[in-house]
This record gives structure tokens, sequence and C-alpha cells, in this order.
């Protein structure tokens, strides 16, 4: 169930230049699947807007968010000290359906700041025995959470600038090690997801993508966070599903993008 | 103490709603905002037929506020009928429908089927500055709000609530024109047509270019506004734009609303609703107010 509550904050730190990572304890943390996000809401009374900002570890009763300074909410996140009381709704959207995923081999991929959120999943896969490898894409070397993945087993790594492992982008890195695979997880940048999409297409493979949208209220009320889909969406019918709501997670073949 | 507030007849057990497309139809706040409380839900508009709206991006935040161009996507009158007024009968509420349309006849249609259905008061959408045709046109001149006032007053079983636009010069001629036209009364203010560029693209941030400000930055010019119409006409008005909190919502009674709105503060905090009508209920208690209706347009 979803949950407005002050959340409390445990720690924050500064993992990488302008990346942070914040752990709150939260009663909400309890449902969270991976794939979720949660609203978190900033104190300055001139931004209005909740920001959207995925689960990227979860335990019963704590909630670890990595993210980036992107603008005033995120640069306000940034300064929060333990035990600082925050506002939160969460867990939001459908998350990933890891019984779907069980006894297949499980590409898990994520870019920049795609990458936070494929932690939880990573480890729910791994724990249920699903056979599940990370591949992960980095502007540079500065390679932040890449030791969080490696507890769960090994990792590729594709750097943009070619000073860590594959050079180019993720899928560079699953051709170089000619990975087998059923299904492709992702989550990161447009351009990405779009050449996730159509990989796995033409080889004829599942692949779930998580997508992201400006949101207003998070919970499938305002109509603003819509992408375009195949089939008809369940609340108006006219193939805008919402991604706060319908997704964040979504079949590749099934949207639009 | 008395809360209750009435409005061609329809009584409301307090004084306020939920604004238009800000709150569903209510299923998606039901979890965080008690809908018992509330004196009524006003729903996202709903017209003829499903709608898509416009591209994405459709929200953006600006200082004190947010910009919307939705373009008023809408699952269309029939799954409305099936689904959403249903689910609200099971509480204790009065429900208010949002009508759109690009046509009269469109209007009509939604108005005549809305007809025989268990809904309290209709609110015309003639406001809302997202969709290219009809809509707001009619709610920009005088002339058409009156037509269409009249042709829906022809039609309509519940009483009927004209929301004004305050995208216009005077916006007591508008209040004036839809009570001629025949209206139970008006709500105002739809959102101001406003823009966001992002500097660094150079491009605009709505897809739709312009978008809908609402939002506590435009406050003051909404309680202007409802000062102005109010006091232009005999008939109740309910008064929205940038309600957060119950002395938003009293500074609105005060300049002549019977009932107000609240929108985008939702998206601030879900439960916003029910923290106004307590409010309001402890600043009546502390301000030794017996009944809310004293305050009505008491400045
Ligand atoms: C489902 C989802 C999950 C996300 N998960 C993460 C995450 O784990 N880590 C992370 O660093 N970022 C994540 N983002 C992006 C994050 O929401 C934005 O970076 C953040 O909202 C920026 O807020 P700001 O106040 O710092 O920036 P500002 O530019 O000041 O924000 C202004 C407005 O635009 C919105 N906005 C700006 N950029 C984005 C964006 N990229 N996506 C959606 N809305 C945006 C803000 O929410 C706010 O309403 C996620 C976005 C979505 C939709
Ligand atoms: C996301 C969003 C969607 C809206 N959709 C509608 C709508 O469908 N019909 C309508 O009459 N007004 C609509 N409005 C306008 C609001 O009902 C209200 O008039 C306006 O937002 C001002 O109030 P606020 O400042 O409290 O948000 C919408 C506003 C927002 C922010
Ligand atoms: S953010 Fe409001 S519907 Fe998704």
């Amino acid at each position: 169930m979803k949950m407005y509550e002050e959340a409390t904050v445990v720690s924050v730190k500064e993992i990488a230049p302008l990346i942070f990572d914040m752990t709150v304890s939260a009663k909400s943390a309890k449902e969270a699947v991976p794939g979720q996000f949660a609203m978190i809401y900033p104190k300055n009374p001139s931004t209005l807007l909740p920001r959207p900002i995925s689960i990227c570890e979860k335990s019963d009763d704590e909630l670890r968010f990595v993210f980036r300074i992107a603008g005033k909410g995120t640069k306000e996140f940034s300064t929060y000290k333990k035990g600082d009381l925050v506002r939160i709704l969460a867990p939001l959207g459908n998350g990933y359906d890891i019984n779907a995923l069980k006894g297949k081999k499980v590409i898990v991929t994520g870019g920049g700041i795609g990458i936070p959120p494929m932690l939880e999943l990573l480890k729910t896969l791994k724990a249920n025995g699903t056979e599940v490898l990370g591949i992960f894409g980095y502007r540079d070397s500065v390679l932040f959470l890449k030791e969080d993945f490696e507890k769960f087993g090994k990792v590729y790594i594709a750097t943009e600038d070619g000073s860590v492992g594959t050079k180019g982008n993720v899928l560079d890195a699953v051709k170089e090690h000619d990975i087998d695979f059923d299904v492709i997880c992702a989550c990161g940048p447009m351009p990405m997801l779009k050449a996730v999409k159509n990989f796995a297409g033409e080889k004829g493979k599942d692949a779930y993508i998580s997508l992201e949208e400006r949101m207003a209220c998070g919970v499938g009320a305002c109509l603003g966070c819509v992408c375009k889909t195949v089939k008809k969406d369940v609340h108006s019918h006219v193939n805008n599903a919402r991604v706060c709501t319908e997704g964040p997670v979504f079949d590749a073949r099934e949207v639009e993008i | 103490m008395n809360t209750k507030v009435s409005i061609a007849g329809v009584e409301f057990k307090n004084p306020v709603t939920t604004a238009s497309g800000t709150f569903g139809s209510g299923m998606e706040y039901c979890e965080f905002a008690d809908l018992n409380r509330l004196g009524a839900v006003t729903t996202k508009g709903v017209a003829s037929v499903p709608w898509p709206g416009n591209p994405t991006p459709r929200v953006c935040e600006v200082y004190g506020g947010m910009l919307n161009a939705i373009g008023l996507q809408n699952p269309g009158i029939d799954v409305f009928c099936k689904r959403d007024i249903p689910f609200l009968k099971k509480f204790d509420t009065k429900i208010i429908v949002n009508v759109c349309g690009k046509t009269v006849e469109e209007y009509l249609e939604v108005v005549e089927r809305l007809a025989d259905e268990p809904v309290d008061m209709l609110e015309i959408n003639v406001s809302c500055p997202n969709v290219k045709e009809g809509a707001i046109a009619f709610g920009q001149d005088a002339d058409c709000l009156f037509g269409i006032t009249k042709e829906i007053k022809k039609k309509a079983k519940q009483p009927v609530i004209m929301k004004l636009s305050p995208n216009v010069t005077r916006i007591a001629d508008m209040a004036k024109a839809a009570e001629a036209g025949g209206a139970d009364a008006i709500s105002l203010i739809n959102t101001i047509t406003g823009m966001k560029i992002d500097i660094e693209r150079r491009k605009f941030v709505l897809a739709n270019k312009t978008g809908g400000m609402s939002g506590p930055a435009i406050k003051p010019v909404a309680v202007r506004m409802v000062y102005e119409a109010s006091h232009a006409v005999k008939i109740p008005t309910i008064g929205m734009g940038g309600i957060a909190s119950y002395d938003d919502a009293i500074e609105f009674m005060m300049a002549g609303a019977t009932m107000v709105a609240v929108g985008a503060a939702n998206f601030t905090n879900p439960n916003t609703t029910v923290e106004v009508v307590n409010g309001i209920e402890e600043f009546m208690k502390t301000h030794g107010i017996e009944d809310i209706n004293e305050i009505i347009g008491c400045v």
C-alpha cells in the first residue's frame, strides 16, 4: 500500500561528484519492490512538486536513494543530515514482476543515473536463484555503486571514454562478451532505452524498461506523466499509460519510445 | 458550529471541494485523504468520447507554482458513468462533474448523458487554455459564454456551475454573462496561461509551448477575481487558485466565495483537502464564528 509519511534521514553521503546516497527509515519500505520509486517532497515552499526518485535498495524499514543533483530539489536533499525529517510518498509505480523473470537468463543493465534502481533488482533476483548478470554504463572511471553490485557477483562495465571495461555503451559490452540472455531489464537515458528495445526486438528477446517522465501527483490522478502505448491504457483507453502508475517499468514491446 | 453551505439547493457539509483535474475522480487520492470529510469531490473534465490529451512534457514547475498542458485526457462519458460515479457514490460527499467539449453539441451530449446519473452538480469547463478548439473560446467571449450557458441550462437536470477563465480583460462581465445565461453558480479561476523556456536547450519546456499556471503564485490574482466576479452577480461563487491551507480558503470566502477548491496543493501534500477542512473548523473555534456563512464576502 502507498503511504504518505514523514521519514527520518539515516545518512546522506556524496559517493561521486554530484551523486548522493541517502538512506531514510520509513514504514513504506516494507512493501516496496524493485523498480518502484518514491516521491520526495522538498521543504522549500517555492518548490511545489515532489521529486520522483527510484528505490535503490530497501530493507523492511529503510529505503535507500541514490540521486544526482539536477536542480533545486535534489540540491536540497543533498544537504539533509541524519535525524532530519523528510516527507515521502512510497512505494509508487508497478516495479518489476520478479516471478515472471524466474528461471530465465536475465541481464540487468543501467546507464548513468539509471544505475541505482538496478541494485535492488539484481539483489532480489540473485536471492531467488535467478541467473542474472549486471552490466552498467558510465561516462568515465567514476564507477559509483560498482562495489555494491559486486557483492552479488561479477558485473561488466562499459564507459563512454573507454577508461574502464568496454568502450561504448552497455550493448557494446553485451556484444563484446557475447552474453546469452532471455530478458534484459534496463533503466537509463532515452537513447539507451531505445537501443535496448531495438536490440531485444531483433533478437526476439524480452525487454523491460524503466521510463522517466515529468510528474506532478505521482499517483495517477493528474495525467501529467503519460507515455504512448500500443494497447489501450487502463485509465482513459487512449493508448496513453501513466508512467507513475502503469509504469515506470514497461514491456518494451508495449511502449512507443 | 455550522460549516454547511448550500448552492442552488444542494447542501454541502463544508465548503471544501477539489479543483477539477488535480484529484482524478478521487480514486487515486482516497488512500491519503478521507473523501467523507470533503464537502464535494469535483472530478476531472469528461467529454462525450475519450480524449488522448497533449504530447509530453505536460507539466513543469515554476517558482511557487506549476504549468500544465494535459489537454484534457479523459476516458469519455461512458467509462466515467460506469466506473467513476459508482466509485464516488460509496462516499458521503457530494459529486460535482466537470464537463468539457469542443463544440456546444459535445457539451450537451455529456450534460444529457449525466441527466439520470446520481451526481449533484455540473461544472462546465469553458476555460481550459490547453485545447485548441472550442473550450476556452466559449469562456473568453461574453456573448459565447451567455449562449452556451443558456443551451446547457435547457438540457441540464442538475444545477450548473460555469467555470470562468482568468484570461479575460473584465472578469465581472464574464460572471454577469454566465448569470444572464441562467447559470446557478460560477467557479473561478481556471489556470492562467503561462510559458517556460529551458535556456540550456533553447526550447519550450512543455510540448504544448504554453500551459496553465496554478499554485500559490497565482493566489492574489485569483482572490481579486473572485472578489470582482462574486460582487458582480447574485449567484454563488466557488473560489480557487493557489489554495494550499485553511487561511487561503478563509481568504477566498471573505472575498466572496461560498465554496473553495483545492487544486495543485494536492500534489504538494495529498491530504491538503482534509487539512483545509480541519483548519477551517479550528479557525471558526478560535475566532468564535458560529456559522461559516457569516464570513462569505465579509470584507
Ligand atoms: C520514475 C523516476 C525515477 C527517478 N529516479 C531517479 C533516481 O533514482 N536518481 C536520480 O538522480 N534521478 C531520478 N529521477 C530523475 C529525478 O526525478 C529528477 O532529477 C529530479 O526530479 C530533479 O529535481 P530537481 O528539483 O533537482 O531539478 P529541477 O530541474 O529544479 O526540477 C524542476 C521540476 O522538473 C522535474 N524534473 C527535472 N528533471 C526531471 C527528470 N529527469 N525526470 C522527471 N522529472 C524531472 C522535477 O521533478 C521538478 O518538478 C527519476 C525520475 C523518474 C520519473
Ligand atoms: C494538472 C491540472 C489539470 C487540470 N485539469 C482541469 C480540468 O480538467 N478541468 C478544469 O476545469 N480545470 C482543470 N484544471 C484547473 C484547476 O481545476 C484549477 O482551476 C486551477 O488549477 C487553479 O487552482 P490551483 O491553483 O489550486 O491549482 C487543472 C489544473 C491542473 C493543475
Ligand atoms: S504524475 Fe500524475 S498521473 Fe502520473
